[in-house]
């Protein structure tokens, strides 16, 4: 294999490309140069914040045979997941969910890279990859189990190669990346996704995890979403180089992309996945979005950050910009908003009963699949508990 | 071959080997298990003969190792990997306490995870620091892990085929300076369950309670106080977690006495466990408190100092006058 290295791979622009996006104000527009002092980031944007589709020699290819249906079919997945995301939100405001991690603003990074996987790819999220959750099938419902308390993850991973989420940050970029040398030994052509964000950049499990993939030639693509903030810390507490240039250390190729452009997230995870099916080992894409959100509902981000930060970020919203360009360019009409609009009450409503609906488990669940072949210990204790709630039975003469 | 002395290293390796051979779905991962067969050369010869695809010399990081074993086991392999030695294995503790032992529970039973994380442990054999560590307790206390610890070449060998069978991690202490004793190992033999102790010399008088590297030092200590007329029962345990406390209250009702050996520190080891239930289950039968002889309350010493720090024939003999005198 030849190891491309991340100055090969970096997004070359054509020149008078025009950029919108990333760190300063949704409005301002610049033209790149090389060398230039600049506070804004090299990145692949294939939709500008106005919804104007801009070339881009390296992955107008991966993108090109797109049809208006898929592309309305990407702006449903995002409406629909944001309907889904503030649903949940509200529920916990209502005390429905004791917590939410809202994916609000990070719609795009999330369906353009869940779209691109194949249904026999493998995804690993963190906790917050909704939108992902959606694409490989997962019925939203089972993702609120955990966030209710009832369970700590209610669906099947193998059901649509959709791993459960992970809380501890960083631990799932090594289950992807062992489960990635499970597939190069099997010789199949199928790849997997870690996603992870720029908190989980600084963990060592994340660095391991590179290193792993790399030296193993593992068809793994590492998905970053950098949404500016973990918890309370910006990116300069987390790293001293753009993310996307950790790959180049690493031996692979890294990619910054407008994690706002749904359209430039699909083209780069394509390209990254293909590379991995053709057994060119792994790539890190950096996704740069914004989490409009608190952290989790338990957060209060006025501590931390100012409100113009986010309001700059809002001109760049994803949904808005694939808006814009579906109605310039005609690929859909006022029914087909209309039509949405229905669906995604109709979602929200769906969600919402099937929440309030949803029983709390049985109590010996405690003790139910600590191990899979048993264990001597967890059998005494149930049959303790067991006893013990049996004692209040007879005493109520139940 | 049916019937053959080996060593308790051998034991494993032939052990593996067979592993290797009857399941394709069997990986040996570790640092330096493939070409140099292991800093033990548990894994001796493996690599060779199974090639580089199922015998993995991993980069040195113990967590990458745990986790990406944890990933193959989701894509359907039966990972065993080597920490290479006790003191190394905490950059790995997170994986192996926060995902290795929960993920079958949090997918409520979907996924299984038949990981075996071998981990040569124990001092006596003169080690620098960080390689001579007993570390099972903070194991045992993590529901989702089975801890087993052979104490002699034939448990080494068959426990090891059980373990790879098993679908739960199992956390495979290996009594380092046990590696080199021989003993017979019967490859066509019916073996026990995993997880269930053994009586290994019957008495009357008290019970003696160990596992892996204390195993032989309590047999050796049954044989010097039978020179002075007492009659010791000793127990293997075999495994820590489950721990077969049936096997130990039934000896426990029949001497009414009790001593835990083990090489980790006394304070919250397992003969801690151990004292709390047989009171809990045993307190009629009980002639004497049950007593722990273990390592101290202090980092494991300097190499010149370990023979003070580790249970010797003495110091278990002193805990046994001691509970025959009460």
């Amino acid at each position: 294999m030849t190891v491309e290295s991340t100055a090969a791979r970096k997004p070359r622009r054509s020149p008078g490309t025009k950029t919108g996006t990333a760190g300063t104000t949704g409005t301002k527009r610049t033209t790149r140069t090389t060398g230039r002092k600049s506070a804004e980031p090299d990145l692949v944007q294939l939709l500008t914040p106005e919804g104007r589709r801009v070339k881009n020699a390296e992955y107008d290819k991966y993108v090109a045979g797109i049809t208006p249906e898929e592309l309305r079919g990407l702006y449903r997945d995002m409406v629909l997941t944001r309907r889904f995301d503030a649903e949940a939100t509200a529920l916990q405001r209502q005390g429905e969910l004791g917590l939410w991690a809202s994916l609000l603003g990070q719609e795009a990074a999330q369906i353009g890279s869940g779209r691109a996987t194949r249904e026999d790819d493998y995804v690993f999220p963190t906790y917050r990859e909704h939108g992902v959750a959606w694409c490989r099938g997962v019925d939203p419902t089972n993702l609120l189990g955990m966030f209710r308390g009832v369970n700590n993850g209610g669906w099947d991973p193998n059901s649509n190669n959709f791993h459960l989420y992970t809380i501890v940050i960083g631990s799932q970029t090594l289950h992807a990346t062992g489960y990635a040398m499970g597939i190069a030994k099997d010789g199949a052509d199928s790849a997997v996704v870690a996603y992870f964000g720029d908190g989980a950049s600084s963990q060592g499990d994340v660095n391991e995890a590179f290193n792993f993939a790399a030296v193993y030639n593992a068809p793994v693509v590492f998905f970053c979403q950098n949404n500016q903030w973990a918890i309370s810390e910006s990116n300069d507490k987390q790293t001293r180089v753009p993310l996307y240039q950790r790959a180049q250390g690493f031996g692979f190729p890294g990619v910054r992309v407008d994690g706002n452009d749904v359209l430039a997230c699909l083209a780069v995870t394509r390209w990254a996945l293909e590379r991995a099916r053709r057994g060119e080992g792994p790539a890190l894409i950096e996704a740069f979005t914004y989490r409009m959100g608190a952290h989790t509902t338990s957060d209060d981000p006025t501590r931390y950050r100012h409100d113009d930060e986010r309001q700059a970020w809002e001109a760049k919203d994803p949904i808005l910009r694939l808006r814009r360009f579906l109605e310039a360019s005609n690929h859909a009409d006022e029914g087909f908003f209309a039509e949405l609009e229905n669906e995604s009450e109709a979602l929200g409503r769906r969600v919402r009963e099937a929440v309030r609906a949803m029983p709390d488990p049985d109590r010996f669940a405690i003790f139910e699949n600590v191990y899979a072949d048993g264990h001597a210990l967890v059998d005494e204790e149930r049959a303790r508990f067991a006893a013990y709630q049996a004692s209040f039975a007879d005493a109520e003469g139940v | 071959m049916a019937v053959e002395k080996m060593a308790l290293a051998k034991a494993i390796n032939e052990s593996l080997r067979r592993a290797l051979e009857t399941d394709p779905k069997v990986l040996i991962m570790g640092e330096d298990v493939g070409k140099l067969g292991g800093v033990f050369r548990v894994t001796d010869g493996l690599q060779k003969d199974f090639g580089e695809s199922r015998v993995i010399d991993t980069p040195l990081a113990e967590s990458g190792i745990v986790g990406t074993a944890i990933g193959l086991a989701l894509r359907g392999y039966r990972p065993v990997v080597e920490i290479q030695f006790d003191g190394f294995v905490f950059p790995a503790y997170d994986q192996i306490v926060t995902q290795l032992a929960k993920m079958h529970a949090r997918s409520l039973g979907k996924v299984k995870l038949p990981v075996v994380v071998r981990i040569p442990y124990g001092g006596g054999i003169g080690a620098v620091e960080h390689h001579s560590e007993s570390p099972e307790a903070l194991f045992a206390h993590v529901a989702g892990l089975k801890i087993v610890s052979p104490s002699n070449a034939s448990d080494a060998y068959w426990m090891m085929q059980q373990a790879i069978q098993s679908d739960d991690p199992v956390i495979f202490f290996e009594p380092k300076r046990r590696y080199w004793d021989k003993s017979e190992v019967n490859t066509e033999a019916i073996p026990g369950p995993l997880h269930k102790a053994r009586v290994v010399r019957e008495g009357s008088d008290l019970t003696l309670v160990a596992y892996g590297p204390m195993v032989k030092l309590c047999q050796e200590v049954a044989d010097a106080a039978a020179e002075e007329g007492r009659n010791l029962e000793v127990v293997d345990l075999r495994s820590v977690s489950p721990l077969d406390f049936d096997t130990v209250q039934a000896s426990v009702e029949k001497t009414g006495r009790l001593v835990v050996v083990h090489e980790a520190p006394v304070f919250f080891g397992s003969g801690a466990e151990i004292a709390a239930r047989i009171t809990e289950r045993c307190f009629y039968h009980l002639e004497a408190p049950v007593l722990r002889v273990g390592g101290y309350h202090a980092p494991y010493p300097p190499a010149r100092l370990e023979e003070e720090y580790l249970p010797d024939l003495d110091r278990v003999l002193d805990a046994v006058d001691r509970s025959l005198a009460y």
